[in-house]
C-alpha cells in the first residue's frame, strides 16, 4: 500500500538528523518525511527512524502517537481541517463541519470514498485554533489557510479538490498534496515561498487605519539610533 | 472619530503605532530585498560593529520590554539569567508555536516579515552569546514555514547568518523546526522536550531553562513578537521604546481583534489602549448587536464583560480586573453567543491538549467536560443547578495551582469567570429544553443574510 523507504529517503532522514547538535532533535521532521514518502507513519518508518537515531522503536512510537499531525492511517490527497475551537465554531465552523461531514459522507478523521471520475481524495478532520481568528471561520487544507469560509464555499472547495480543479489558498500558493506539504514540514523547500500575498486583508486593518489617520510610532529622539 | 487619551501633555500621540506591522503592506515584504530597502538589518550591522553583547542586554532591560507570549516576564532580565561562566553552549529558542485560542499575531508577522524575526534572533543570540538558535514553529502553518525557511536561506546568503557575520568574528546557525500538532508545546519546557525529539511534556522547574534548558544547557526561550521587537529597540534606543505604553507596561504590541466585530484584524498600539478605543477604530460591534463577553488574551485568560471596556489593556490593569493581558487575543462575542457553549468548547480543547503527565489536569479537564456537556444539554434537574455550579468550581479548585504547568490553570479560567458573570445563564439551561440560544444567529453570515433579505 505504501512505498518502501528507499535509499534516497534514508539518506534524507540522516540529513535531517544532521541539522541538529544532537541527532534526536531531528525526530519530528524525520516523521514528517516518513509521512511524505509513505503517506502515514508506518512500522517501517518507526523502525528506520529508531535505527538512525540509535533509540528504541518504542521511543519513536511514543513520539509519533503524541502529536496530532502524525497519522497512522492514510489521509486523503487533500486533508481538510475545519476549525471548531470556540471562536471559529461560533462564527460558523460548527455549521461548516456538519455540512462537510454530510456532503462527504464521513465522520471526523475519515477519508471520503473516491467516486468514479474523482481526480483526488479528500479527508476531513476538525482542528483546534490555527491562529487565524481574524479570518474566522477558518478551514485548513494540507495546512494552508482557506479564510472566511461558509458552508457553501467549503462544499465547493471539496468538490473542486476531488475534481482536480486547481485551488489557491487565500494566503498562499495553489494547494499542493498532503504528501508534498509533509515534505516541506520535513525541511525541504518547494520553491513556493514567493507565492501568495504578504498578508490577508484582516492582517492589514490596523495598518490601513494608521495610514489614513497619519499615525506612526514616535520619531527617534535626536542622537539616538540611526 | 476616535477619542484618544489626553493625559499626556504636548501633541496628541498616535493611537496606533505600526512598527512590527509597518512593512506588511510593502511589495513582496517577506523578501530580504524589501526588508533591507525599508532599513532592515541596519540594527544588526550597528550592533555587530559598535555594541558589546552586554550593552544589548542593558538596552533591552532599559526598554522595559516584557515577554509578548503571555506571561509578560521582563525580556532583558530573562537574558541576564544566562550564566555566562557555564561551559556549555548557550541556545536561543524562539517559541513560534502560536496555538492559544484567539491568538493570531505571530503567524501573520512571520508570513509578512520573517526577516524581522530573523534579525531579532541574530541580535538576541549575539546578546546572550549563543551560536545556535532555533525557531520552533507549529507545523500547521505550511506557508509560514516556507517563508521562514526562505528568509533564513537569504540571510545566510547575505552573510547575516553563518560564520564570522559581517567580519565580527561572531558565528550563528539558525534552524527552522516545524512541530507536529500539540498545544502543550507552547509551554516553554514542553517545547524544549519536543525540540529534543520527545513527547512534548513540561519539565519540573527548577532548574529553569536559563540554567538547564535545551540539551541541559543555558537556554533563552522567547516569543516571536518579543524577539521581533528587539531590532527596533537596538535601532531606535531604549528610551524610544519606553516612550510608548504605560509606566510599567512599556512599548507597542499587536492587539488581535476577532469575533463579532465589524473589522476583525491586527491593531498595533502602545500598551494601555482600551477595548472601547479599539472597537471604535474598527467601527464597533457588528450591526444591531452588543458586546456580551470577551477574552483579553486568549482562552486561558478569564472572561471579561462590557464593564471592562474602558480598562487599559496593559499587564497591571487587566491583572487588577482579575484576568491577564496574555497574548492580547481579543475574542469578542455578542449577545447571540451562549457562554456555556463557548466554555464547553474551550474545555474540550484543554481536555484534548492536556499532555497527560499530571493527574489534576488530565483527570480534571475530563470531568469538567463531562459536567459542562451535561449542563449544556440540560441533563441535570433544575433543583440540582446550584450544586452543579459549585461542583464545577470545586473541580476547578482541584486543578488551579495543583497542575504541573499553566495549561491546567488556564483551563479553569473560562469556567470560573463565566460562572462568576453568567450564573443565571448556566441555570437557564436547566429550565427545560437545554440551550436556549440559536447557534445560527452567531455565525459570520447571519448578519449578511439578514441584511440581504
Amino acid at each position: 500500500m505504501s512505498e518502501a523507504l528507499d535509499s534516497k529517503a534514508i539518506e534524507e532522514l540522516r540529513q535531517i538528523a544532521g541539522r541538529y547538535p544532537q541527532a534526536r532533535s531531528g525526530l519530528l521532521p524525520m516523521l514528517h518525511l516518513v509521512q511524505s514518502v509513505q503517506g502515514r507513519i508506518t512500522p517501517e518508518g518507526i523502525e528506520t527512524c529508531a535505527e538512525i537515531l540509535g533509540i528504541s522503536a518504542a521511543e519513536v512510537s511514543g513520539v509519533a502517537t503524541f502529536y496530532t499531525m502524525y497519522k497512522r492511517r492514510p489521509v486523503g490527497d487533500y486533508h481538510v481541517g475545519v476549525c471548531t475551537n470556540t471562536l471559529c465554531a461560533v462564527m460558523g465552523g460548527d455549521a461548516i463541519f456538519e455540512r462537510l461531514k454530510d456532503h462527504l459522507g464521513v465522520g471526523n478523521d475519515e477519508v471520503a470514498d473516491e467516486r468514479a471520475g474523482d481526480k483526488a481524495t479528500v479527508s476531513l478532520e476538525h482542528v483546534e485554533c490555527n491562529a487565524a481568528c481574524d479570518f474566522a471561520p477558518v478551514v485548513m487544507v494540507n495546512w494552508e489557510f482557506m479564510d472566511n469560509q461558509t458552508p457553501e464555499s467549503a462544499t465547493q472547495l471539496v468538490d473542486d479538490l476531488r475534481a482536480g480543479t486547481p485551488v489557491q489558498s487565500t494566503r498562499g500558493p495553489r494547494l499542493c498534496t498532503w504528501r508534498e506539504a509533509e515534505r516541506v514540514l520535513a525541511g525541504f523547500e518547494d520553491g513556493l515561498a514567493d507565492e501568495g500575498p504578504a498578508a490577508g486583508p484582516a492582517s492589514l486593518v490596523g495598518l490601513e487605519i494608521a495610514r489614513e489617520q497619519g499615525w506612526t510610532a514616535p520619531a527617534t529622539a535626536p542622537g539616538k539610533g540611526e | 472619530m476616535v477619542s484618544t487619551s489626553s493625559t499626556d501633555g504636548g501633541a496628541a500621540p498616535s493611537t496606533l503605532t505600526p512598527v512590527l506591522t509597518d512593512n506588511w503592506d510593502a511589495e513582496r515584504s517577506w523578501t530580504l530585498a524589501a526588508y533591507e530597502a525599508g532599513g532592515g538589518y541596519a540594527a544588526l550591522r550597528k550592533a555587530l560593529s559598535t555594541l558589546q553583547p552586554d550593552e544589548i542586554i542593558t538596552m533591552v532591560k532599559d526598554s522595559g520590554l516584557r515577554g509578548r507570549g503571555g506571561a509578560g516576564f521582563p525580556t532583558g532580565m530573562k537574558w541576564s539569567f544566562i550564566p555566562q561562566d557555564n561551559p556549555n553552549p548557550k541556545y536561543l529558542v524562539v517559541n513560534a508555536d502560536e496555538s492559544e485560542p484567539g491568538t493570531c499575531k505571530d503567524i501573520p508577522l512571520m508570513m509578512a516579515s520573517p526577516h524581522t524575526l530573523v534579525e531579532g534572533v541574530i541580535l538576541s543570540s549575539y546578546a546572550i552569546r549563543a551560536n545556535h538558535a532555533f525557531i520552533y514553529v507549529r507545523g500547521e502553518v505550511l506557508h509560514v514555514v516556507r517563508r521562514l525557511r526562505a528568509a533564513v536561506r537569504e540571510a545566510y546568503d547575505a552573510g547575516h547568518l553563518g560564520k564570522d557575520i559581517h567580519g565580527s568574528g561572531y558565528d550563528l546557525d539558525l534552524v527552522i523546526h516545524a512541530g507536529a500538532g500539540a498545544y502543550i508545546c507552547g509551554e516553554e519546557t514542553a517545547l524544549l522536550d519536543s525540540l529534543e525529539g520527545r513527547r512534548g511534556q513540561p519539565r519540573l522547574r527548577p532548574p529553569f531553562p536559563a540554567v538547564a534548558g535545551l540539551y541541559a544547557s543555558p537556554t533563552v526561550i522567547n516569543n516571536v513578537e518579543s524577539i521581533s521587537s528587539v531590532p527596533s529597540i537596538v535601532a531606535n534606543g531604549a528610551d524610544w521604546f519606553a516612550s510608548m505604553g504605560t509606566e510599567k507596561s512599556k512599548g507597542y504590541v499587536i492587539y488581535s481583534l476577532s469575533g463579532h466585530v465589524k473589522r476583525p484584524g491586527q491593531y498595533e498600539a502602545p500598551l494601555g489602549i482600551t477595548l472601547r478605543e479599539l472597537l471604535d477604530l474598527g467601527g464597533g460591534m457588528r450591526d444591531g448587536h452588543e458586546l456580551k463577553f470577551w477574552t483579553p488574551g486568549g482562552s486561558s485568560t478569564p472572561l471579561l464583560t462590557p464593564e471592562h471596556l474602558d480598562m487599559p489593556l496593559d499587564y497591571e490593569s487587566v491583572g487588577a480586573a482579575g484576568s491577564m493581558l496574555g497574548t492580547r487575543a481579543l475574542q469578542i462575542f455578542d449577545e447571540t453567543t451562549c457562554v456555556v457553549r463557548a466554555v464547553l468548547r474551550w474545555l474540550e480543547f484543554y481536555k484534548h491538549e492536556s499532555c497527560g503527565k499530571c493527574t489534576p489536569c488530565r483527570e480534571g479537564t475530563w470531568w469538567l467536560v463531562q459536567n459542562l456537556a451535561k449542563l449544556e444539554k440540560g441533563e441535570f434537574r433544575r433543583d440540582e443547578g446550584e450544586q452543579i455550579l459549585d461542583l464545577l468550581l470545586d473541580q476547578c479548585d482541584n486543578i488551579l495551582g495543583r497542575a504541573f504547568c499553566a495549561l491546567g490553570d488556564g483551563a479553569t479560567s473560562p469556567v470560573t469567570s463565566s460562572v462568576q458573570y453568567f450564573r443565571d445563564e448556566y441555570l437557564a439551561h436547566l429550565d427545560g429544553g437545554g440551550c436556549p440560544f440559536d447557534p445560527a444567529a452567531s455565525t459570520a453570515w447571519a448578519v449578511r443574510e439578514g441584511v440581504k433579505q
